[in-house]
């Protein structure tokens, strides 16, 4: 199965849509594409939604990491949206819930770039 | 399925997009062994992550260098057997991902993920073979 990504602009912040399996290969290749693609755009506000995320590898928890660097590097947020229960145990297990920023609610996790 | 022993194996050239193969078919065997969905999740992903670690790390790419993959379950426990071609690596002192200062690599979890999730695991090196990781998960009935 393949990952896509949309994004779509709400007030100040870019969310990208992401649905499918972040894994190594394709799926984090996509992610890093579209944070790049938004990092270009001088897009600092990202908000990647992982609600449609069915699955993710430890590629794809590192590809999450080094987007979350790569951002911060250039001045930037980025934050995470509607785990599935799988992706926040993951996330919970590796400790990585201690640094993301990570909302059930797409207009509170806007309100939080204010 | 009946009380014995179910085995099954399986030999892939090392590429990545073999993966997907190695996938399905576990995902087909975890089926067979009557699992549930959880137990079917984290097997297929600790299958997953070792398998790419044996290609990438131990076989190091080599098209050529094969990873031989061996399921045994049956109704109580899912066993799985993965052997690389490889030259083996310092698996005594593996960095804890979890540790502050590791923490915001972007590599260095699939082990760790393995080991959390499944009930047995090892590592160990046969000399001119490779590398072989054993791990498994039983299968309690709720």
């Amino acid at each position: 199965m393949s990952m896509t990504a949309t994004t779509r602009k709400v007030e100040a912040v870019s969310i990208v849509d992401l649905s499918g399996r972040i894994t190594i290969g394709e799926g984090t290749v996509v992610l890093k594409e579209a944070v790049r693609n938004l990092l270009g755009k001088h897009e600092m506000n990202i908000l990647l939604n992982l609600g449609d995320v069915s699955y993710i590898d430890s590629s794809g928890i590192g590809e999450l990491v080094s987007s979350f660097t790569t951002v911060g590097k250039q001045g930037g947020k980025l934050k995470l949206l509607s785990l599935t229960k799988k992706v926040h145990d993951l996330l919970s297990i590796t400790k990585l819930l201690t640094v993301f920023e990570v909302f059930d609610d797409e207009v509170k996790a806007i309100r939080s770039f204010v | 399925m009946n009380s014995e022993d179910s085995v099954i194996e399986l030999k892939i050239q090392s590429s990545l997009e073999y993966t997907d193969v190695v996938e399905s078919l576990t995902n087909n065997l975890t089926v067979l062994a009557g699992c549930d969905p959880d137990q079917a999740y984290f097997i297929e992903m600790a299958v997953r992550e070792i398998v790419v670690n044996a290609i990438r790390h131990g076989n190091q790419m080599d098209f050529d260098k094969t990873v031989q993959v061996h399921y045994r379950f049956n109704s109580e426990r899912f066993a799985v057997e993965v052997l690389d071609q490889g030259n083996g690596f310092d698996f005594d002192h593996l960095p804890d991902p979890c540790n502050p200062e590791n923490l915001m690599k972007s590599s260095g979890r699939g082990i760790f993920l393995v080991r959390s999730f499944m009930d047995d695991f090892s590592l160990n090196y046969i000399p001119h073979q490779g590398t072989e990781v054993k791990f498994a998960k039983k299968l309690s009935r709720s």
